[in-house]
Order: structure tokens, then C-alpha cells, then sequence
């Protein structure tokens, strides 16, 4: 699976959002999008999903994704919005059923194989014990972890996640990050916005720095997170951990 | 909520069973608890026609009225429920069935309702038509559903005051009466040609309901993911206002208003299936039909005085449920 995105400009309400991003993928990996709040990382995600208009092009295997149909692009892309959350109290393997939607043929019931999907969807983000349950009664990290079975049931070779551990306790990102990083190395991609600069070192083979709507460094964690990106995109000074442990510990602002 | 207590063919099958049982009573019970047999005992003794012609043109049109009518508004109740993600919706709220109401005011109205029975229906459908219409114009091309919620209210609004003035000018206080007691809703005297009228409006709009139902159950998760699981929303929300409209527009052209029905029966059916809008709308029409056609044999039921009418009697039933939903859903709140 090859994802290349080439030139894109963005809109929101008038505002340029993202002007020029270029970026390409292959194979397997994880990929963490970061930059500070409103550089455009969100944008990108939901311009590769095909969610918002845009000018320039994404591909998928060379396939403009705005030109495939909707059913083919869910079962190419799957993705977990930002807070999203259910609207009605789904009982915990339905919820995550609703990932195989874009597999099911019409006037079809689900299938053996996405039983199988949804089966293994629930193994993967380790939800088994939640089900039966009503989704509303569960918690923040516990809801947040069976969404993210329904994106991971889809079984598209993308999955693009939005701030999939804000709000989470530290246990919880740790488990959510493990999940994403298993995905990948089942042979997909996944691309993550995070804020957590730690769990992007830590977590991710490949970091993207986004900074006012453009591409400000992609690459290795070590080759992004260094002491004079964070200052200049994000405006701090940090201290950086090297070696086994990667960390970043943002200590004051740089003004 | 946990997994449903029962399979939903099962709840299903209950229901369609309920509902032929409620049916066939409709056909089988008169005026005043009077029964179909010892009636035709006297009346075929003289004349075996008119008794064919009971059954035929008055009791089988009122019974196949009221489960239509019943079926349409459980349908499109569930199905709008679940578009907007708002159990507080009701098939009334996209004003398609303000429009059928002044679409059959205003025929009265103008007099015409002396000429034929079927004028009534024609004013009614046109009514709903001209309020989807305006409801498409008013939401532009690529609507929000908060902006076809605002339309909607501001057409039922709209539609209402219409319908408000349209008796206020009425030439007598007879007509003004008739025009009233038109709007409580009422299954009395309705033709076979009115039936054949209304049904493919009610058909199609079925139909465009039923076709967004797995994309209700993706709605579930919000419009972002529904569109990324493969649906067009653009498409989705045509479909289910579209349907939802011609359907209630041609239930209300006919019946008048029947209150409640659509906004109750869901919440009904939502213990015994779960809370997937998709598994709600089979239950919900099905449902829907039973309430109805139950609603309708009760108010046959007196002997004296004038006939209640089914809206009056669905919004009597309807209402304190709901206050009853209220007070359930307080003492579950945490």
C-alpha cells in the first residue's frame, strides 16, 4: 500500500488551512502526525479520508481517492474521528460490527469472514471483556478502546486516527499506542495525530511535523523531535531523552 | 442497554401477528362493540349486497387506512430518530405534514371537499409536495441536518399559522367546525379510492426510508464516520427526508393528524430489539400499525354521543407514555 499525497491546499471557513503538504508512504508503518494545535493536522487527516474538499492530489496505490466510491474508499481507509463517541447505548460487538458496514453486500447479513474480522478486532484492542455491555456505561479509556476495535474491524490498509489518546490516563494511552503500533506491524498503515510528544518518540517509526499548514520535518523520531524544531514550531525548550528510552519533557515556553 | 432479551425475528413475527389480530378486529368490530356476524345475520336476510358492500367499502378501507397510516408513522418515526440521532423526533418535525394539513384546509376551505371525497387527499399530497419543496430550497444544496431541523420548524410554523388563518376566515362556523374536527384525524368513511390514492406516495416513501438503513445504524457513530464507512450522507438525508415527507404528507392528506404515534412507538420497540436504529424500523412500522388500528377499535367502542376522534385518542394515549418515558429516564440518570 503506497499513500501519496502531492501539493495539497486546504480550506476551513475561508482560512487556509494547509497550503503545499507533500508526503508519501509505503508498506507497513506507523506514522505520527504532530504540530501544535491548529497547523492542520486534523485537516490533513480528514482531506485523506475524503471528508472536506480539497485541491492537489491523494492517492492510494496511484488511485485519486476522491475519485473512488465511497464504499471503496471505506474499505481502503478506515477512520476514528476525534471524540467520537456513540449515540445510542450499542451493545459493545454490535458497536464494533459497524466496522464491516463497507464489506457488507446489500440485503447480505455479515458473513463468516467478518465475524472473523470483528472477532479479531475485539482480540486486538483486547475489548473482550467488555462485551455484552452497553457502551455508555463503560469508561473514558474503555470506550476509547472499543471505538478504535470498530476502526480496527474495518481491516483497510490505512487507518487514520485523530488524537486517539487525549483525555486518556496514562495506562490507557500506553494500551490505546500498543494497539495502533500491533495494526501496524500486522503489515498496515497507520497514521496518528498526536499531541503527546513521548508516546510519538516512543510508539511511531516515522514522525510528521506539521507547522502553519506545511510539512516542517519528517523522518525518524530522533531527526524531528530535536531541541530546535520543538522551538520553532512548537515554542517550547524541552529536555530529550536519546537512546533506549526516548522521552521529551517539555520544561518551560521559548520566547 | 444489553443485548435485547428476544431475537428480533421473533419480536418481529409477534408483532406482524398482533398486528393482522388488531386487523381482522378492525374489519370484525363496528359501532358500539357491535359484531360482524350478528349483523350480517339481520342485514343478509334482506339484502346480501349491502352486506358485501359494508364490508368492501367501509370496513376493509378502514381497517387497510389504519395500518398504513399506523405502519408509516412507526416507520418514518424510527427512521427520522435515527437520521437525526434524537430520540425527541418525530415525523411531523420536517413540516411535510403541516403542508398536507393546509393542503386539505384549504381545499375545505375553498369549498371544493362538497365535490368529491378525493379533492380532500389531492389538496393534501400537493400540500406535503410544496412543503418539501420549500424545505429543499430553504436547506440549500448541501444541507446540515441542524439547517433541515431550523427549516422544518419555521414550514410546520409557517404552515400552521396558515392553517390558523384559513379558519379564521371561514364563512361559517359549520365550516370552520368541519375543518376542526377533520384535523383530530379520523379513519370514518374512507373510500377504497382514497386508499389507491395514497399508496404509492406512502409505497415510494417506504421504500427511500427503508433504503438508509444500514447508514442509520452508521449514523450511530456521527456523520464523519458514517461517510467513512461508505456512505454518502448527501444522499442518505435526501433520501430519508424525501421518503419520510411523501409518506407522512399522504397519510396526513388523508387521516388528518394522528399525534404521537411516531414519536412513541420507537421508544416502545427499542427495549424489545435494541437500540440499532436499523433493527428499530421493522418493529417500529409494525408497531405503529398495531397502535393505530388498536386506537381506531377503541374509539368505536361508545354507543352515545359523537365519535371520538383517533388523533385525540393517540395523543391521549401518547402523551402521559411519554411522561412516563421522562420519569423512567430521570430515575436511570446517574
Amino acid at each position: 500500500m503506497r499513500l501519496a499525497v502531492e501539493n495539497l491546499h486546504a480550506s476551513l471557513g475561508g482560512a487556509r488551512v494547509l497550503r503545499g503538504v507533500s508526503l508519501a508512504a509505503e508498506g507497513a508503518q506507523f506514522v505520527g502526525l504532530i504540530g501544535p494545535n491548529g497547523v492542520g493536522k486534523t485537516t490533513l487527516v480528514r482531506a485523506v479520508a475524503g471528508l472536506i474538499p480539497f485541491e492537489g492530489a491523494v492517492t492510494l496505490d496511484g488511485a485519486p481517492v476522491s475519485a473512488m466510491s465511497p464504499r471503496a474508499r471505506a474499505r481502503a481507509i478506515s477512520y476514528l474521528a476525534q471524540g467520537e463517541g456513540s449515540h445510542w447505548p450499542l451493545e459493545i460487538s454490535r458497536l464494533v460490527a459497524l466496522g464491516r458496514l463497507p464489506h457488507l453486500e446489500p440485503f447480505h447479513r455479515a458473513s463468516p469472514a467478518d465475524e472473523a474480522a470483528i472477532e479479531r478486532a475485539i482480540a486486538l484492542a483486547g475489548v473482550h471483556e467488555f462485551v455484552g455491555r452497553d457502551v455508555l456505561t463503560l469508561s473514558g479509556g474503555e470506550r476509547s478502546r472499543v471505538l478504535l476495535a470498530r476502526a480496527l474491524a474495518v481491516e483497510a490498509p490505512l487507518m487514520l486516527v485523530d488524537e486517539p489518546v487525549s483525555a486518556l490516563d496514562p495506562y490507557h494511552q500506553l494500551r490505546i499506542m500498543e494497539v495502533l503500533r500491533a495494526y501496524a506491524d500486522e503489515g498496515r498503515m497507520v497514521v496518528a495525530v498526536l499531541h503527546d510528544l513521548t508516546l510519538a518518540a516512543r510508539h511511531c517509526d516515522r514522525l510528521i511535523l506539521l507547522d502553519n499548514g506545511k510539512i516542517k520535518a519528517d523522518g525518524a523520531p530522533r531527526d524531528v523531535l530535536t531541541p530546535q524544531n520543538l522551538r520553532e514550531t512548537y515554542r517550547i525548550e524541552a529536555m530529550i531523552g536519546e537512546g533506549d528510552e526516548p522521552f521529551v519533557l517539555p520544561v518551560r515556553r521559548a520566547e | 442497554m444489553t443485548r435485547p432479551p428476544l431475537p428480533s425475528w421473533m419480536v418481529n413475527l409477534s408483532l406482524a401477528v398482533l398486528t393482522a389480530l388488531l386487523f381482522a378486529a378492525s374489519i370484525y368490530i363496528g359501532r358500539g362493540g357491535e359484531l360482524l356476524a350478528d349483523k350480517f345475520e339481520t342485514i343478509s336476510a334482506v339484502d346480501r349486497d349491502i352486506a358485501w358492500l359494508v364490508l368492501t367499502e367501509v370496513r376493509f378501507p378502514r381497517a387497510l387506512l389504519g395500518l398504513l397510516v399506523g405502519a408509516t408513522l412507526g416507520l418514518t418515526g424510527a427512521g427520522l430518530q435515527g437520521l437525526l440521532r434524537n430520540p425527541l423526533a418525530e415525523p411531523g418535525l420536517i413540516g411535510a405534514s403541516g403542508g398536507a394539513a393546509l393542503g386539505a384546509v384549504l381545499v375545505f376551505y375553498s369549498g371544493l371537499a362538497a365535490g368529491t371525497a378525493m379533492f380532500v387527499p389531492v389538496g393534501g399530497v400537493i400540500g406535503a409536495v410544496v412543503a418539501l419543496a420549500v424545505l429543499y430550497l430553504l436547506a440549500g444544496r448541501n444541507p446540515s441536518i441542524v439547517t433541515i431541523i431550523l427549516a422544518g420548524v419555521a414550514i410546520s410554523a409557517f404552515t400552521g399559522a396558515l392553517t390558523s388563518l384559513a379558519l379564521n376566515l371561514s364563512p361559517s362556523p359549520y365550516a370552520a367546525l368541519e375543518i376542526v374536527f377533520w384535523m383530530l384525524g379520523s379513519l370514518t368513511d374512507r373510500s377504497m379510492v382514497q386508499v389507491w390514492f395514497v399508496l404509492p406516495f406512502m409505497g415510494l416513501g417506504w421504500l427511500l426510508v427503508a433504503s438508509t438503513w444500514r447508514a442509520l445504524d452508521a449514523l450511530s457513530l456521527g456523520e464523519d464516520t458514517a461517510a467513512t464507512l461508505g456512505f454518502s450522507m448527501r444522499s442518505v438525508t435526501a433520501r430519508a427526508i424525501l421518503g419520510t415527507g411523501l409518506a407522512v404528507g399522504a397519510a396526513v392528506s388523508v387521516t388528518g393528524v394522528v399525534g404521537f404515534v411516531g414519536l412513541v412507538v420507537p421508544h416502545l420497540m427499542r427495549p424489545l430489539v435494541g437500540q440499532r436504529p436499523a433493527s428499530l424500523l421493522l418493529p417500529s412500522a409494525l408497531g405503529g400499525a398495531a397502535l393505530v388500528l388498536a386506537a381506531d377499535l377503541f374509539v368505536r367502542i361508545p354507543v352515545n354521543g359523537p365519535e371520538l376522534k383517533l388523533g385525540v385518542v393517540t395523543s391521549l394515549i401518547g402523551a402521559p407514555f411519554f411522561l412516563w418515558l421522562i420519569l423512567r429516564t430521570r430515575r436511570e440518570a446517574p
